[in-house]
């Protein structure tokens, strides 16, 4: 179905990250948003307190992270599209039921605006150090998607298109930009309402009685049970069955959790999405995501001018890691090289699947700035003597 | 590729970060180019030494922040001394000529002052100084049409303010106008 035209400021508009990640909430038909302030994703919550009065949302500034999680689980079961935003210390608030909101299969967006870390950190200053954390940051076994914005234009159509995955698959999906992203000011495109696709909740089509909300289907995502229509239903975080009732044994679990895992794994080819260039003919690649994506440019560049072959993979989604590809690449590359504001998280998942084939580089920093291209042109020249 | 730095510092209050704002969606929104701004945050930035950071550039701007501006407006003595010397060698320095004192740059900068504060006070309102300031860096640097420098001030001030700040906007212009072509070289 297409955008609410209500809902959609179409034109250009000169907006940061943040702003940006709001407007794609509310043209996604987000109505329902609970958050607490940290910087430096407060103008994300700002902004949709000041819009959802005109179109008819609720907005609640919770009184903490947790509360934060949990309401948006709870307002998508009530039957709305829901998000967050956090960063940093309130993203390692959020892991415990972020992990709830998987168990359920509940659709939501999460922003995480990264900063550095650990603890309290660099509230005001970038990082990309959340990026294990978004894909293992609460327990047990599950999968994820993680999406990486570059730009407050792409963070409008990114936070867009978490929403139609997380409908698609009935699970969180996050977005994790960055305050380099985040407060960065740029223009952005808003499309009319039409042209802008969305992917309504998939509802059960049988009778109340005949329908439970973990059902078996085909694609392993099973239909939403609407509130309110009759049907009796119940959902928990416990390991359950198909009708959301605690079952605790090991059939169960496995049971449960498989379907947790496969219906990302056995969809990888659908939910992964990587902007490659120069890749044909490229004896090194550079892989990065969010902002580190856009910053490596000017040294590939540099790098090409001066006839070395290297490429660059863009890693719109980064959960789940692009593995096959990196596979297939490192058979015929002479080097990888990962660029991200940590001290390799993205790199091990690189380095793993490189499995030795090419040599596997990393550059890295702690945070707090953007890369400066000329490391990565350096790495670069590194990696092809 | 052209690509231009500007920095834009002052104390917190100025409209340092409106003015910024403005340059940026001048640029990218009304005439076709491509405009990025980032700014300081954080406490240091609320009353003391603040900046914007604007990068124009006719292609997409891949590196985000400022390093070493071709363009430099300082709206107060603070945020001058504090980035006079990330400067660029043939820098323009656009400043406010009753608030900046001027010292020695070690490069080779061309300076413009202007009184924007005492243009914005004759006004009735000292807090547009920002926008006469802008009207003079318009004129002076011709870096963005002044159509699209005005457009964009019209659909930024706060509603009921559009005439007070485009008055300010061509006050600051116009006397940029009168000077440019005729700036002093200051090593």
């Amino acid at each position: 179905m297409k955008a609410d035209p209500s809902c959609v400021l179409t034109g250009a508009h000169y907006l940061d990250g943040n702003h940006a990640c709001a407007e794609g909430g509310i043209a996604a038909g987000c109505k329902f948003f609970a958050g607490y302030p940290i910087t430096p994703s407060t103008e994300i919550a700002e902004r949709v307190s000041q819009r959802f009065p005109l179109i008819g949302g609720v907005f609640i500034q919770m009184e903490d992270e947790l509360a934060s999680m949990n309401a948006i689980l709870g307002a998508s079961w009530g039957g709305v599209k829901t998000m967050s935003c956090t960063s940093g210390p309130g993203f390692s608030l959020m892991m415990e039921n972020f992990g709830l909101g998987i168990m359920l299969e509940t659709p939501c967006v999460l922003v995480n605006v990264q900063r550095g870390g650990p603890s309290t950190g660099l509230p005001t200053l970038p990082g990309q150090a959340d990026m294990m954390q978004a894909r293992w940051g609460s327990h047990g076994d599950y999968e994820v998607i993680a999406l990486a914005p570059d730009s407050p234009q792409e963070s409008f159509e990114l936070v867009i298109h978490a929403f139609n995955l997380s409908e698609k698959y009935r699970m969180p999906v996050l977005v994790m930009t960055d305050e380099c992203v985040g407060h960065m000011t740029e223009k952005v495109v808003i499309p009319p309402a039409e042209e802008i696709e969305l992917l309504e909740r998939r509802y059960t089509d049988k009778k109340p009685g005949e329908a439970w909300p973990y059902d078996p289907s085909e694609d392993g995502i099973s239909p939403m049970l609407p509130v309110g229509k009759g049907y009796k239903f119940h959902v928990t975080g416990l390991t359950h069955d198909n009708r959301g009732y605690p079952v605790i044994n090991a059939e169960a679990q496995e049971w449960n959790v498989r379907r947790l895992m496969d219906k990302v794994n056995k969809h990888v080819d659908d939910i992964i999405w990587l902007v490659e260039k120069d890749i044909e003919d490229a004896e090194v690649v550079v892989l990065a995501y969010g902002i580190s994506s856009r910053v490596v440019q000017p040294a590939i560049a540099r790098a090409r001018t001066e006839g070395i072959k290297v490429g660059q993979i863009k890693m719109v989604t980064v959960w789940p890691f692009p593995e096959k590809r990196v596979r297939e690449l490192a058979e015929k590359v002479k080097a990888m090289i990962m660029v991200e504001m940590n001290y390799g998280q993205v790199f091990l998942e690189m380095d793993r699947c490189i499995a030795g084939k090419c040599r596997s580089r990393l550059v890295g920093h702690a945070g707090g700035t953007v890369h400066n291209p000329f490391d990565v042109y350096n790495a670069i020249k590194e990696a092809v003597k | 590729m052209a690509t231009t730095e500007i920095r834009i510092t002052g104390f917190g209050g100025q409209g340092i970060i409106l003015c910024g704002y403005i340059i940026g969606k001048a640029a990218s929104i009304y005439s076709n180019q491509h405009a990025t701004l980032t700014q300081s945050f954080g406490p240091e930035a609320r009353g003391s030494a603040c900046s914007a950071q604007v990068v124009i550039s006719d292609t997409r701007v891949l590196y985000p922040y400022v390093t070493a501006p071709k363009v430099m407006l300082a709206l107060s003595h603070d945020g001058y001394v504090t980035h006079k010397d990330t400067m660029a060698g043939d820098c323009i320095l656009v400043y406010e000529k009753d608030l900046v004192r001027l010292e020695d740059h070690g490069i080779t900068a061309r300076t413009f002052g202007i009184p924007a504060t005492r243009i914005a006070e004759d006004l009735g309102r000292k807090i547009v100084l920002n926008i006469v300031m802008l009207g003079f860096f318009g004129a002076v640097t011709g870096l963005i049409p002044r159509d699209a420098l005005r457009q964009a001030v019209e659909t930024s001030v706060p509603v009921g303010t559009e005439e007070l700040n485009l008055n300010a906007f061509d006050k600051g212009y116009e006397y940029g106008l009168k000077l440019a072509g005729k700036a002093e070289s200051k090593v």
